[in-house]
């Protein structure tokens, strides 16, 4: 009974830690950005000479209104324009890059803010002349502590005001501080730093890592058709995905689901092994009763029948009250130990049944034993 | 009186024990006929327990037949003999063998449930009646150990009268209670064979003998006397003829 308890118990307790730990690395991953997509410009020829990706001219806002009318695996799109340029705060200056994006660039990059708002779409609209800072920069332009929200700041001889203040996210993977930029609305950036109608790049957020391939295909679909290509033509852009991350995540995923596994079959056979001995703590205990019941009659199959059906009442007793202490050490680890937690459904109906089935298959061969005895011998046993 | 419940004809039971072979039984014949009360007397090693178990359906004979109520033992299976056993046989023990943390009731009903022509309606009706017939009516829902040695074993006996078996079978059952008890439990064993049960008695007290109708002496695996007593003493006289003890 014990053993059924501790054994359901700790199944559905480690695959609720492990399925949050599970969650929380998926998370941690996602917030790398794991389900962008980026599309570039890309390089062409013209007249035999491939020009480069970056100084060619193919995305506009027309390809971002097809994109969010037709995309179906798409869930967000934003484009990007960049200017590299000093920002002047006062006496202090610094360079650093202006990104002109849309709102949705936020989320798409997994960017948060940490005080202050986000500019909108009427922002947009109206090329207005705000921006959101990064903490290098802030480091960099602002002293003693100042409060940059609100404050008015040069980039490229334009007065933009701060609005908001970026969370930090440290280097990129190639050592790129992600916190050295301001990022403003990219009608400003275009029209009034650029004086260009064309977008650097335009960045997606697929709906969910796996459908990353099928959105892939749907961008290149969509592009192709607003870029006019007849079939033979080669594309005039690229679309990049988040591949190394992807395997990461499925990677990840794929060796905690197998740990958790192992622990769970392991604690599952700890558990019919304790059904097991129970039963034959029982059948040892009761040798004269079941002396008793076959001198009155009983079959050795009927003997077999009740010792099995008490195997299967204890695991299944066993296995409701193993569900219950399950939920409360899940939620005690939760509680005291501030480790996130993910109770699954199916992961407790499993655990249930299964131990159920171990209670059975390790019940058998006490039960079996029962009903081999002799029942001379049985009756006699002290 | 002269339907024959059992017929053993040159019965041999023999056991291996290591190299050696042991002859628990070395060719008894007898027949006990419907309404005898039969005890079985013999010292210790007189092959008088494998005797039981044979005629108990427990074990089967190495040679020689058993015929019990017509029915060869011989040719049965062992789940054929389980239902001999359930239908035909009453056995009363020594220790009486009750379940603990079960009433009295449940434990007199117990071989009904392994008689599935009996509905749990007659099996509830029939287990009163017999535990009635032990004169244990005021103690349907006692568990074995709120009962006095006598009182379990007068359970145990309603337990082997609700088949309604041919013979009731029993294993030195006076042999854990004292004398007056016992006296009791000879008296009900003979209103019990008034009525018409076959009862047959394992015991090596000789004075329990006297009460039967009939006793069958064994020596090393063969019978020494089987003798009709010519005076079958009355338990309720003897139990009357005690003297009163201080309660």
């Amino acid at each position: 009974m014990l053993g059924i308890i501790i054994g359901v118990a700790s199944v559905i307790a480690m695959i609720a830690i492990g399925e949050g730990s599970k969650q929380s690395i998926h998370d941690q991953l996602s917030s790398m950005g794991s389900n962008m997509i980026t599309v570039l410009p890309s390089s062409n020829l013209q007249g035999g000479v491939r020009i480069a990706g970056a100084s060619y001219q193919t995305l506009t806002e027309k390809d971002i209104t097809a994109m969010t009318r037709e995309a179906r695996f798409i869930t967000e799109v934003s484009p990007a324009v960049s200017s590299k340029s000093q920002a002047i705060n006062g006496a202090l200056n610094w360079p650093t890059t202006m990104q002109g994006v849309s709102p949705e660039y936020l989320d798409i990059r997994k960017l948060t803010l940490k005080d202050g708002i986000a500019f909108t779409e009427h922002d947009v609209r109206a090329s207005a002349k705000v921006c959101l800072i990064g903490q290098t920069v802030i480091d960099n332009l602002f002293q003693n502590g100042e409060n940059p929200i609100g404050k008015i700041i040069r980039f490229h001889k334009i007065p933009f005001q701060v609005i908001g203040i970026l969370n930090p996210k440290g280097q990129n993977a190639f050592g790129q501080d992600q916190d050295d930029i301001l990022i403003a609305p990219y009608t400003t950036v275009q029209k009034r730093i650029l004086a260009s109608i064309y977008f650097q790049n335009i960045y997606a957020s697929a709906a969910n890592e796996q459908v990353t391939d099928s959105a892939t295909a749907e961008l290149t679909r969509i592009l192709r058709e607003s870029h006019r290509l007849r079939p033979a033509e080669d594309n005039d852009f690229m679309v990049r995905t988040q591949a190394e991350l992807i395997n990461t995540l499925s990677s990840t995923s794929g060796l905690l689901t197998v740990l958790l596994t192992v622990v769970a079959g392991i604690s599952l056979v700890i558990g019919g092994i304790g059904i097991m001995n129970i039963m034959y703590v029982s059948v040892t205990e009761r040798t004269r009763e079941i002396g008793l019941r076959m001198s009155i009659g009983a079959r050795g199959k009927d003997i077999l029948y009740q010792f099995l059906i008490e195997a299967i009442l204890i695991s299944i007793t066993g296995g409701v009250i193993g569900v219950a202490v399950g939920f409360l050490s899940t939620w005690l680890v939760t509680a005291i130990l501030k480790w996130p937690t993910v109770v699954s459904e199916p992961s407790v109906i499993l655990s249930f049944f299964v131990c159920a089935l171990t209670g059975i298959f390790f019940g058998y061969y006490p039960a079996q034993k029962a009903s081999q005895l002799d029942p001379i011998e049985a009756l006699r046993y002290e | 009186m002269s339907k024959k419940i059992i017929e053993i004809k040159d019965l041999k039971r023999e056991f291996l024990m290591g190299s050696e072979t042991v002859h628990a039984l070395r060719g008894i014949t007898f027949d006990i006929e419907a309404g005898e009360f039969v005890t079985i007397m013999g010292a210790s090693g007189s092959g008088k327990t494998t005797l039981l178990n044979i005629l108990g359906c427990l074990d089967k004979p190495t040679s020689g037949s058993y015929l019990l109520d017509g029915v060869d033992i011989n040719k049965q299976s062992r789940d054929e003999l389980a239902q001999l056993r359930n239908r035909k046989i009453g056995f009363v023990f020594q220790s009486y063998n009750l379940l603990p943390r079960t009433s009295a009731l449940e434990n007199v009903e117990l071989p009904l449930l392994y008689n599935n022509t009996v509905n749990s309606k007659d099996r509830h009706e029939r287990a009163i009646h017999a535990l009635e017939a032990v004169k244990l009516a005021d103690r349907f829902d006692h568990t074995p150990n709120q009962l006095s040695g006598g009182q379990q074993q007068r359970v145990a006996i309603a337990r082997a009268l609700i088949n309604e078996p041919v013979m009731i079978l029993a294993d030195e059952a006076t042999g854990n209670l004292d004398s007056r008890t016992s006296y009791e439990i000879m008296a009900l064993m003979q209103d019990l064979n008034q009525q018409g049960k076959t009862i047959v008695f394992v015991t090596h007290e000789p004075d329990i003998a006297t009460f039967s109708s009939r006793t069958i002496t064994l020596r090393d695996g063969k019978i020494l006397t089987d003798k009709t007593n010519e005076q079958q003493i009355s338990a309720k006289e003897t139990l009357a003829a005690l003297p009163v003890t201080n309660e």
